[in-house]
């Protein structure tokens, strides 16, 4: 924030010389009564002054308020660290319950992160190899943002660079509306108009296969990489347009020779995390994808992914088997798999804020 | 003409203003390009409109009134969605009643009291993360933590916490959208007669973004109503029965039927559903989200014009 607020409202004359310093409000303590460091001595004896004369005239306020005004701000802090703490206890929970078998002496490590057998309920011989999983994600995640971000940042351009003041308001409106359909909806239109279409338009056995989760998984994708990679051109200076425009540039000619090199990483941004979303996305992929668990071949095999595995499975898993605590420690996958994402697209979008 | 110099001849022929062939190839490209991404801006928009329609059109046999107030009936073959409305309902108004203030806080400190230090920026990393873990990896986190580890069972409470975390960010984001729309100015003039901090933020800078917060919150609603995942392994079951028009059906450590949930089940798990009843619990669910999306937009919109600054 701008400056310090003078404290002559302060709770107790003599003791609330100038607490507006380097205290001032982001201190983590929470203690606001505490007089300055050594620096604001002087300057504290003149606002000591100004306050107790004002504080002469001006009616006190009461214990209960000054405790209740503290209180309050100790728990709008508390609430702002709060996001941390859900993250740490969102790990913490997850690991907590797929440590065991982590650290157990059958569990071999290597086999689930680079066998593509996944046999968790066979009798003779449990295998939990998640490749043909994490394949599933990765392959899904490909066709989504292959189609995705041509489209995405095309019509992210469109709505910022080239179409007017009130078609652009409308089509901000439709794309917000578009982020807003739940992924079950989007799952319930794979499984049933997509996969028909799938089936019509290809020789697929089935319509419920990677190309149909792929193009739901896209049309998904979209909404987030058009807000994102508009608020990414958006904040590119309009002295770039108007120097191009000056030089006789065409719109077009800006966009490619100006707008996207000058806004590269918030572009990069928008990809990663219409990324993120492919990836975490759960209902949508467990109804459109099939749910055979092999390594795909082409686009129109089933395929299964990390996430709706531990959907459609979950509630078979017996609470503490090694099934159970598996999937916990394929959701541990995931969650630090979005972790470095989420973290690379934040990184990227810092990297734009500095310049 | 005639008697004028050839070089003034020329100039005042209209055949120097003739394109020229650059110009003529950057203006057709120009064209080209505007017409190729308004086609994908189009693209990503029309054939979904299309796709909605179609739904509304299978739909149609079923909806009605009665569909909304009826009980699932012969094995959910049949029948209406009133127990998983209200189980959504129930779920999203506990889940409000948890996040709101824990997220208008959280962006109150974040916006009002936060410096650019390192705890903060690892505060602000920390909402990005909440948004981007993958709503399955919170529907393991509720189980553990909330089913078990806290011992509410599978209930209302756990689902509607495990959607409160969930949602946390979407109303910490635009709440702090909110107050950034209040100019310094304000707080400023408000600093320099006296106020404290606290009363800074009560009298001047909730009043005037208290509808921006407001907008936050129904987009909250919107998120925590179509979510399925998260609620699927914490407090929703496939089947509940439910008095037709009841609507009080549950206590807080009941389990609890889900619009979105019902809409999975009735598309995946049931066999012989009627035809028009999974098309019609799509358009139901769908319908309120954007119906409480667009009153979040049509808010936003009405408050930017009435802004006096």
């Amino acid at each position: 924030m701008g400056a310090d607020p003078l404290n002559l409202a302060a709770d107790d004359p003599s003791a609330g010389i100038g607490r507006a310093g380097a205290n001032g409000g982001s201190g983590s303590d929470g203690g606001m009564t505490q007089a300055d460091g050594a620096g604001g001595v002087a300057l504290s004896a003149i606002r000591g002054e100004v306050a107790r004369a004002q504080a002469a005239k001006r009616p006190q306020r009461t214990r209960l308020a000054v405790f209740g005004e503290r209180a309050l701000e100790t728990t709008i802090r508390l609430s702002g660290m709060s996001a941390i703490f859900f993250v740490l206890a969102i790990f913490f929970f997850i690991f907590r319950e797929a440590a065991p078998i982590l650290f157990s002496r059958d569990f071999d490590i290597v086999q689930f992160l680079f066998s593509p057998e996944w046999y968790p309920t066979s009798v003779s011989n449990v295998r939990y190899g998640t490749l043909a999983l994490s394949i599933g994600t990765l392959s899904v995640t490909a066709v989504a943002i292959v189609l995705a971000v041509p489209f995405g940042l095309g019509a992210a351009i469109f709505v910022s660079e080239f179409c007017g003041p009130r078609l652009k308001e409308t089509l901000k409106i439709v794309i917000e509306l578009l982020a807003a359909i739940p992924s079950v909806v989007w799952g319930f239109i794979g499984l049933t108009v997509m996969s028909r279409l799938t089936t019509t338009l290809t020789d697929a056995p089935v319509g419920v296969n990677l190309l149909n989760g792929g193009v739901i998984l896209a049309l998904m994708s979209v909404p987030i990489i058009v807000s994102i990679g508009e608020d990414a051109l958006k904040a590119v200076p309009d002295a770039y347009r108007e120097a191009g425009l000056a030089l006789g540039a065409t719109r077009w000619q800006i966009v490619y020779r100006v707008l996207v090199p000058a806004a590269r990483n918030g572009l990069l941004a928008a990809v990663l995390l219409g990324v993120g979303r492919a990836v975490g996305e759960t209902m949508a992929v467990l109804m459109a994808t099939g749910h055979a668990v092999q390594i795909p071949h082409s686009l129109l095999d089933s395929v299964r992914t990390l996430t709706a595995n531990i959907a459609a499975e979950l509630g078979e898993a017996a609470a503490g088997s090694d099934h159970y605590r598996v999937l916990f420690l394929t959701g541990t996958l995931l969650f630090l798999i979005t972790f470095v994402v989420n973290l690379t697209a934040d990184l990227v979008i810092r990297g734009v804020r500095r310049k | 003409m005639t008697s004028l110099a050839p070089g003034i001849e020329a100039a005042a022929s209209p055949k120097l203003f003739v394109k020229t062939s650059h110009v003529v190839s950057k203006e057709r490209s120009e064209k080209f390009a505007k017409w190729l991404f308004f086609a994908m801006a189009v693209s990503m928009i029309v054939p979904l409109i299309v796709i909605l329609g179609y739904l509304l059109v299978r739909a149609a046999p079923s909806l009605s009134w009665e569909f909304l107030v009826e009980v699932p009936k012969k094995g959910m073959r049949e029948g209406g969605i009133w127990p998983a409305f209200i189980g959504t309902l129930n779920l999203v108004g506990m889940s409000l009643a948890v996040a709101a203030p824990i997220g208008v806080f959280a962006a109150i400190y974040l916006h009002e009291y936060a410096k650019d230090n390192w705890f903060n920026r690892i505060i602000n990393l920390a909402v990005i993360n909440l948004a981007g873990v993958p709503s399955i990896v919170h529907a393991l986190f509720g189980l553990g933590a909330f089913v078990y580890a806290a011992r509410f069972g599978y209930s209302i409470i756990s689902a509607a916490l495990t959607l409160a975390i969930m949602t946390l960010p979407v109303i910490i984001a635009s709440t702090r959208e909110a107050l950034a729309s209040v100019p310094a100015a304000f707080r400023q003039a408000c600093w320099n007669v006296g106020a404290t901090r606290w009363q800074t933020i009560r009298a001047v800078v909730l009043p005037n973004s208290i509808s921006g917060i407001l907008t936050g919150v129904i987009l909250q609603v919107s998120r925590a109503a179509g979510e399925t995942a998260p609620i699927m392994f914490t407090g929703a079951v496939f089947f509940k029965a439910v008095q037709r028009g009841d609507w009080f059906p549950y206590g807080p450590t009941d389990q609890c039927m889900a619009l979105s949930m019902h809409l999975y089940t009735v598309s995946t798990q049931v066999p012989n559903v009627k035809e028009s009843i999974p098309y019609a619990t799509a358009i139901v669910l769908l319908g309120s989200v954007l119906l409480v999306n667009a009153s979040a937009i049509a808010l936003r919109v009405w408050l930017r014009n009435r802004k006096k600054w």
